[in-house]
């Protein structure tokens, strides 16, 4: 019978004929944690006095690396200790790595075909390259350290079509937002989501993974964009061992399928509380005090090169404060070298090193009461970047530094034509 | 697993999300009662000191969308709750609370902030005493009723794995 990606993936991984609704148990190529989910995962692990499977096991330090504090310096440790002790190659030191995700597709463990966990809800980013990837808690990762298997629900699957030429600044953000802001934040609720049609097919790789890596604030399991070519250009020289690209059977059954028009699509900015409470950049007037271009969603090389072609000889308006974090060490070293860095710091912007810090209200630009901050990253829970009483409006790199530039909330044809 | 549980109401509306549950600046620990001490910091400002051993969270749907991380069942197990009732989970969260023991069940049990509210996990049923009125909820799916009668994830493994510890 015919399949969905997600059906052919969890078939092939549990070496059954898999349909959804069924509970399974499957192979899992790797599993990954950060230093903020990872230590639970030990203690559980060390629990289960089994010997590891280290080739399997990815450990990155990027939520509160550089040590944020004394007791994140702790967890910090426990994961570079566990590494040593565990002898595990796949543990990226700071100054080495950068931001899980980012890191993940960089380094090669992420390719068409994989089934892959990772202790973050944006696991689901990797579905970019045509792999079923999802997040999972810290005691089951420590289960997959040690037997290589996780149970799964086979997911229903929904398919979002894009047909259509988008617009100048029109980018990966503004089409999953436009999705969430049509199907809500349950949407897709426990569901695989298939993104696929012409516009999606135009896109860089870089806005196909910022699309899956909000799958999860639509509810998804997993968001997955049909492997291409450009897929294969990227990986080539970079991924670890081989892969096979998996498509859905023409006739597969979707629980529902949606088409948007790409030429419809518009600069969008989700207000607060909720990423689906999505709005036209051009309608919303609000005043900010910070704008953040970084994280897993939009900190790739892509993002900084559109925000650096729209700040270029401009400055950050004066009471308003510009953070650039890119997403990786590679990316950073890149934006150096493209001049970017210049272009942000000329402007007047702060350009870290990688971490995760601010997108979740850790450190490194969090939020006093009252502030506003346009994000490019992943959410914009209450409290989510800061004090209770702060905002964040989620947006795309274009409109985080159109209105770093305004400093208020600006539409990017507005200073770019 | 407790099979029958009692507690007092906390009520939610829709995509209670784990931010709320646990603001991320608490991640630096896994102590239950530590992070226990921070749950719903922002929501309800007096659920960590008020919160009494076996309340129960009643809450809309999409309950505990958001992060994947485990320090949301762990903070509301450590503050004692003894049950999350919830129109609909987000996947991650559902898992977590699975995986680490704390029940967690799919029904619509309309309350109030103080009513009574009981739970009985095998016969499917739970109760808002203060009103009366009753909710049915469907059992877990096989596979994870074994879990849970294991005791969870983490036994279920050592099973699998032969461990003896």
């Amino acid at each position: 019978m015919a399949k969905t990606i997600a059906e052919k993936i969890l078939s092939a991984k549990s070496k059954k004929d898999v349909r959804a609704g069924e509970i399974i148990e499957a192979s899992v190529d790797y599993v990954m944690v950060n230093d903020i989910t990872g230590p639970a995962a030990f203690d559980e692990f060390d629990a289960l006095c089994s010997p590891i499977l280290r080739e399997k096991v990815v450990l990155i330090p990027d939520h509160y690396v550089p040590n944020k504090d004394v007791a994140s310096a702790k967890q910090a440790k426990k994961m570079r200790d566990f590494a040593k002790r565990h002898k595990i190659q796949n543990y990226y030191e700071v100054g080495c790595g950068g931001v899980c995700h980012q890191l993940m597709i960089e380094q090669g463990f992420v390719a068409p075909g994989r089934l892959i966990v990772g202790a973050d809800s944006h696991t689901c980013s990797y579905g970019a390259l045509g792999a079923f990837a999802t997040g999972i808690g810290s005691t089951e990762a420590a289960t997959v350290f040690a037997r290589g298997v996780l149970w799964f629900k086979v997911p229903e699957s929904l398919k979002f079509v894009v047909n259509g030429k988008l617009g100048k600044h029109v980018s990966g953000k503004d089409v999953i937002l436009t999705i969430i802001g049509d199907i809500g934040v349950e949407g897709a609720r426990y569901a695989s989501m298939e993104v696929e049609g012409s516009s999606i097919a135009s896109l860089p790789l870089a806005d196909r993974i910022t699309i899956s890596n909000m799958g999860i604030e639509a509810g998804a399991k997993a968001c997955i964009v049909p492997p291409d070519r450009k897929v294969d250009e990227y990986l080539k020289g970079r991924v670890k061992g081989r892969y096979k690209q998996v498509f859905a059977d023409e006739d597969a059954t979707y629980s529902e399928v949606r088409e948007y028009d790409g030429a419809d699509i518009v600069s969008l900015v989700a207000k607060p509380f909720l990423p689906s409470n999505v709005a036209p950049a051009s309608e919303v007037d609000v005043e900010i005090d910070q704008a953040y271009l970084g994280s897993c969603t939009n900190g790739r090389i892509e993002d900084l090169r559109i925000a650096a072609k729209i700040m270029k000889g401009k400055k950050v308006r004066k009471g308003v404060r510009m953070l650039v974090v890119p997403a990786t060490k590679e990316v950073f070293d890149l934006a150096v070298k493209e001049g970017l860095v210049k272009v942000f710091s000329d402007a007047g912007a702060y350009v870290s090193g990688p971490t995760c810090g601010a997108c979740l209200g850790g450190y490194m630009g969090v939020l006093a009461p009252g502030e506003k901050c346009v994000s490019s990253t992943n959410r914009n829970f209450v409290g989510r970047m800061g004090d209770k009483d702060s905002e964040v409006y989620l947006a795309s790199p274009a409109v985080v530094a159109a209105s770093a530039i305004k400093g208020r909330i600006t539409d990017p044809s507005e200073v770019s034509r | 697993m407790n099979d029958a549980l009692r507690g007092k109401a906390w009520v939610f509306g829709n995509n209670v999300d784990t931010d709320q549950i646990i603001p991320a600046k608490y991640l630096v620990t896994m102590d239950n009662d530590e992070l226990a001490k921070h749950a719903f910091e922002n929501a309800i400002p007096e659920f960590a000191c008020s919160v009494k051993k076996g309340d129960i969270v009643v809450a809309g749907r999409n309950f505990g969308c958001g992060s994947s991380r485990e320090h949301a069942p762990r903070a509301l197990m450590g503050a004692g709750v003894s049950c999350v009732i919830a129109e609909s989970f987000a996947r991650i969260f559902f898992r977590n609370a699975i995986n680490i023991g704390l029940p967690v069940i799919e029904a619509k049990l309309a309350s109030k902030p103080g009513d009574v509210v009981t739970v009985k996990l095998k016969e499917g049923r739970a109760r808002n005493e203060t009103t009366g009125e009753d909710a049915e909820f469907v059992g877990y799916p096989p596979f994870v009723m074994m879990l849970i009668q294991k005791g969870g994830l983490v036994p279920y493994t050592k099973e699998v794995l032969g461990c003896r510890r």
